[in-house]
């Protein structure tokens, strides 16, 4: 299967091809500017809902255990993300949380959401209630999903305090590990091809 | 490399969210709503406004400081570079590397990277195009990395914590830092690659 236009244009360069089909894992690249045009996925619909299932999990222990703990002569200190998030709003730096709280929380979190009910339904074979804007709004998220960044801010965290005091990874930071992987499976281009199952249902 | 065929001379347009090759003079696509545009509107101007946006607020992130450290009775506040020197002189170069890479040499390579596409589009020039549209996609996956250091200070921040013993908070800086950052991802956002070959069209 491929998309179901029968033209491929290159988003870098706007050189008009004729889509071939492709194996799965296979990519076409633009002749022109060396772009990839379109890599066909790898996995199948139901495994692409299986790993969104398994990241909404990972997200709740993630986001709902701490990351990191200190102890410190007798004291112990321990911050899950939405912590470090509170962490930046106070006084002037108040918009850095939105930030935060935005690319680390906020963004996987609707991304894992809107899979869950897109693919959810196309496994069933319906095209999910307002599958145009929630396709659009997961376009418009991708760069805005930063959580393999936040994955090495918390490595760099833990040596740079790993010197002074005693540090210990919690649980939230093994489960953020795996959910950023997760979310590099899942939230790639492989979602489009949706698109072409809803030109056929339609 | 004429033999390529440009979309636009056959009067499709590329859908931007959902990849459909669209007809020239629908103003939307017809298969997901959203606006088409044949080049993103005012790519260069815009452009040139977020990355000079960037560029002035570079120069608070890196003066002001980004973090105030409490601990063992001494205070100190850091900035971004001289956080780097501290890890470096304590020994970690690994981590001073790191963070001087996501900090300073990523958003740099940015300014320096749009500014050169900026005013190599603007002139036309038909110099190096497949690199430099190559050079437009290696910034796009390397943009975002800078915000390494945002997340450090909050969960620095975060976690540091024992009243009177030792505190960490985050400082201004960190705000000017994180503003040039989601500046720099708009300036890129709105940078239109295809113009870096529209040279090749007019040309012929």
């Amino acid at each position: 299967m491929t998309i179901a236009t029968d033209w491929i244009i290159c988003e870098h360069c706007d050189t008009l091809y004729r889509a071939v089909p492709l194996q799965p894992g296979q990519a076409s690249l633009c002749r022109r500017c060396g772009a990839v045009l379109w890599r066909q996925p790898r996995l199948g619909l139901q495994q692409q809902l299986a790993l969104t299932i398994t990241a909404a999990l990972m997200f709740v222990f993630a986001n709902s255990f701490p990351v990191i703990t200190i102890s410190f002569e007798g004291l112990a200190n321990a911050a899950t993300l939405g912590e470090s998030v509170k962490a930046l709003a106070q006084g002037q730096i108040t918009p850095m949380a939105a930030v935060m709280g935005v690319t680390v929380i906020l963004a996987p979190l609707l991304q894992i959401l809107l899979l869950f009910w897109l693919l959810g339904h196309a496994c069933g074979g319906r095209v999910a209630p307002g599958f145009k804007l929630c396709m659009r709004t997961l376009e418009h998220l991708r760069p805005w999903s930063m959580l393999e960044v936040c994955l090495l801010g918390i490595l760099v965290a833990i040596i740079k305090l790993g010197s002074m005091l005693s540090v210990h990874p919690g649980i939230g930071l093994w489960a953020l590990a795996m959910l950023a992987v997760l979310i590099i499976l899942i939230s790639g281009k492989s979602v489009q091809q949706l698109w072409a199952l809803y030109e056929a249902r339609t | 490399m004429s033999e390529l065929p440009f979309a636009r001379d056959h009067g499709l347009v590329l859908c931007h969210i959902c990849s459909k090759a669209c007809q020239a003079d629908s103003p939307t696509c017809p298969r997901c709503d959203s606006a088409v545009h044949a080049r993103k509107p005012h790519s260069i101007s815009r452009t040139w406004a977020f990355l000079v946006a960037a560029l002035i607020f570079y120069i608070p992130a890196n003066t002001l400081p980004v973090m105030y450290t409490q601990m063992f009775g001494s205070a100190s506040e850091n900035t971004i570079l001289s956080g780097v020197i501290e890890f470096w002189k304590g020994g970690s170069w690994d981590i001073a590397l790191l963070i001087f890479f996501a900090s300073v040499v990523v958003p740099c390579l940015k300014f320096f990277a749009l500014g050169l596409l900026l005013v190599t589009c603007q002139r036309r020039s038909r110099w190096a195009m497949r690199e430099r549209s190559r050079l437009f996609r290696f910034i796009e996956l390397i943009g975002y990395w800078s915000m390494l250091d945002v997340l450090v200070v909050a969960l620095v921040a975060a976690l540091v914590q024992f009243r009177s013993l030792s505190t960490v908070e985050p400082r201004l800086g960190i705000l000017f830092f994180g503003v040039v950052v989601v500046l720099t991802m708009f300036a890129a956002m709105s940078f239109d690659p295809r113009l870096i070959w529209d040279a090749e069209v007019t040309d012929d």
